[in-house]
């Protein structure tokens, strides 16, 4: 319970995945896109005023009319603009250098963003024509296009009618994402987690309200000040509520029903969460006293068990409630 | 269209930013944020407490955790409860909510933060992640490759070429010598091809940083700074989704929030730009017309310093500290979020004439 100054300690850093398979429904229009996709049929949709947008969308981004018209274009066009990629990032149509650029396919309006395969940015330019490289294996996606290739054909003016009927619709996607991060806590928490490594535990005083925040961030939420005083608490502390788990969570090795509780460490100013055992589910209470357990190579304490000690007076911890 | 003109004055009576580098590890978000906001105070004696409004800017995915900002917001001292809230886009946006906050009435003072760590992840990759899920973002077309293919455009066009681009990154660079805050003073060379056209100084560096503004209305921004940045007006505009929709050299929207701020009333001398990329300042300056009397960017703009999310932000607040130190008495000042300049926010500020 001593202050020690806060010294700066070696930054943690750990890899951090994010990843998610977001599932999306389509709408009328790009249902019919995705699945003429599968079938190596291009559709686009035509505005009011007879321009037709391809990739075709379901309001007129002039006008916000509702747009249902679907024509048919060609799987060949013109490159409008384009930009020489020399190192092709992760999930990138291709994996050698390639150009993106944006495509007016034969009949359509508007322009479409892909990949061009070509040898160099020497082969590429504005005003060229490319066709679709369609991919081996298609099913209902923007990458059913596996790229453009150049191809020297006249344009077609014309769009064909299409009443963007196909067998089988798609009518979903997977939007699959995933982002890689390397964390790194901060000080405060940096301090904190390394103090956890010698199974003890410290937090950090605001130097104008006192209250001892565990774990620490760094600021005081109430002062709106960095918190600057390290201070070791516990490792005893009180039971202030509780609550009995009864649902069984994934790959979580706990029996059920178990007692997930706040505990007010004996010295800080906020309760922590933790897992009380060593005692039935039915007899935790207000007031507790308990003890961290840490299991042998544990990074933090495994659960709280009772100290035997007479129960914590309900107004040494009322305010931490 | 006629510019409408707000009921309530309302000025910037503080800024401060951080120093922007490539990596803060041994920062947490709210370390980060909390000597800007310390400092913002100072500027102006205000306490936490004096403070009306509360709204601040930052993006998730920069961090790769949910409800990020609620971390940083222990910075801001936000209990007893305060009146506070929060937009998932460049600081920019949160002055302007907090401005409207101000022209109702309903607070006098507003204190608007914003932040981005970029360095733990790889914000080419996470900023595909704003991107049409249907029709983009499974190709993962990254930031550059995007503003690459504005600056082909521009090139088939005839607006600029890879000297004047070059000039844009060497002018920036060069002005950001007199920035203590930049990340990228000075002359560097232009580099490799990042994405064609685009050499790496033609990019903006990749780094963490956060800024903070106070502003005021009426006589309270009178009493908190001597010579207070007026908002005259200030305007949001949008393009159309598709990129394929669009004419990549040109900005209406930014024209369009330039009009309706009041921005072609009357010569601005300074105009802060946020053009992360040096083809992006082509088409803003064709955008709102702006000539070579015009001071652009002197700070260094974002060639210099593009902390994610603030960077919008700072641009408000560099133009209104130019005002403070009576550098200007009439500036522009222009923040994007989005690809290839997606949405626009045009401010004018100015400040009070010495007669």
């Amino acid at each position: 319970m001593t202050p020690t100054p806060a010294s700066p300690s070696e930054t943690l850093r750990a890899p951090l995945v994010v990843e998610f398979p977001f599932t999306r429904s389509l709408g009328p229009v790009q249902s019919a896109f995705l699945t003429g996709l599968r079938e190596r049929t291009v559709l686009g949709v035509r505005t009011e005023t007879g321009a037709v947008l391809v990739p075709p969308v379901e309001y007129d981004p002039a006008t916000a009319a509702e747009l249902r018209d679907l024509v048919e274009v060609g799987a060949t066009g013109t490159v409008t603009t384009w930009a020489w990629n020399p190192e092709p990032r992760p999930g990138q149509p291709l994996p050698t250098p390639f150009a993106w650029v944006l495509v007016r396919l034969d009949g359509a309006d508007t322009a479409l963003l892909h990949a061009l395969d070509a040898p160099g940015p020497e082969a590429v330019r504005t005003g060229m024509r490319v066709r679709i490289r369609w991919a081996a294996e298609r099913s209902g996606a923007i990458t059913d296009i596996a790229c453009f290739e150049p191809y020297d054909s006249d344009p077609v003016a014309e769009p064909g009618a299409h009443d963007g009927r196909f067998t089988d619709p798609v009518t979903g996607i997977v939007a699959a994402a995933r982002l890689d991060y390397t964390y790194s806590p901060g000080r405060a928490q940096t301090r904190y987690l390394h103090a956890l490594t010698e199974r003890r535990t410290v937090g950090e005083r605001c130097p104008s309200c006192t209250k001892v925040y565990v774990p620490p961030r760094g600021a005081c939420p109430t002062c709106g000040i960095a918190t600057t005083d390290q201070v070791e608490v516990g490792p005893r502390g009180t039971v202030t509520t509780y609550c009995i788990v009864n649902i069984k969570a994934k790959n979580l090795d706990i029996e059920v029903p178990y007692v997930y509780a706040h505990i007010a460490l004996d010295g800080a100013g906020l309760a922590l969460h933790g897992r009380i055992g060593g005692i039935p589910y039915d007899q935790v209470r207000m007031g507790l006293r308990v003890e961290p357990v840490w299991s042998e190579d544990g990074r933090y304490p495994d659960h709280y068990r009772p100290t035997g000690e007479p129960d914590a007076d309900y107004d040494t911890y009322k305010e931490l409630l | 269209m006629t510019p409408h003109r707000p009921d309530r004055e309302v000025a910037i009576v503080a800024f401060a930013q951080s120093d922007h580098r490539r990596r803060t590890d041994d920062l947490s978000e709210v370390e980060m944020v909390m000597p800007v906001l310390h400092d913002v105070l100072r500027q102006t004696g205000l306490r936490t407490s004096d403070i009306g409004f509360t709204c601040s800017g930052s993006s998730d995915y920069l961090a790769g955790r949910a409800f990020s900002f609620t971390m940083a917001l222990d910075g801001v001292g936000a209990w007893p409860p305060i009146s506070e809230s929060h937009v998932e886009t460049d600081g920019a946006w949160a002055l302007y909510e907090a401005w409207v906050k101000l022209l109702t009435g309903e607070a006098d003072t507003a204190l608007v933060y914003s932040y981005g760590k970029s360095s733990p992840g790889s914000v080419r990759d996470v900023l595909t992640r704003q991107l049409d899920p249907y029709y983009l973002a499974p190709l993962w077309p990254d930031s550059v490759a995007l503003a690459a293919l504005q600056a082909q455009a521009l090139v088939d066009a005839g607006a600029t070429d890879e000297p004047a681009l070059a000039a844009i990154a060497a002018r920036s660079r060069e002005d950001a010598t007199a920035n203590p805050h930049a990340q990228l003073p000075g002359a560097r060379p232009q580099g490799e091809y990042v994405v064609q056209p685009l050499r790496t100084g033609d990019c903006p560096p990749i780094g963490d940083g956060a800024a903070a503004v106070i502003l005021a209305a009426g006589d309270r921004a009178r009493e908190l700074c001597a010579r207070p940045a007026w908002i005259r007006g200030m305007d949001h505009r949008i393009e159309a989704h598709s990129l394929g929709v669009r004419d990549l050299t040109d900005s209406p929207s930014t024209r369009l929030a330039a009009e309706r701020a009041g921005a072609f009333e009357a010569p601005v001398d300074t105009a802060e730009l946020h053009a992360p990329f040096t083809s992006q300042e082509v088409v803003l300056r064709r955008a709102l017309d702006l000539d070579e009397s015009v001071r652009v960017n002197p700070s260094g703009g974002a060639l210099a310093a593009n902390p994610v999310m603030a960077a919008g932000l700072i641009r408000l607040g560099e133009a209104a500290a130019r005002i403070h130190r009576g550098d200007s008495d009439r500036a522009l000042a222009h923040a994007t979020s989005g690809p290839c300049l997606q949405q626009n926010l045009v401010a004018v500020l100015e400040g009070d004439s010495d007669a």
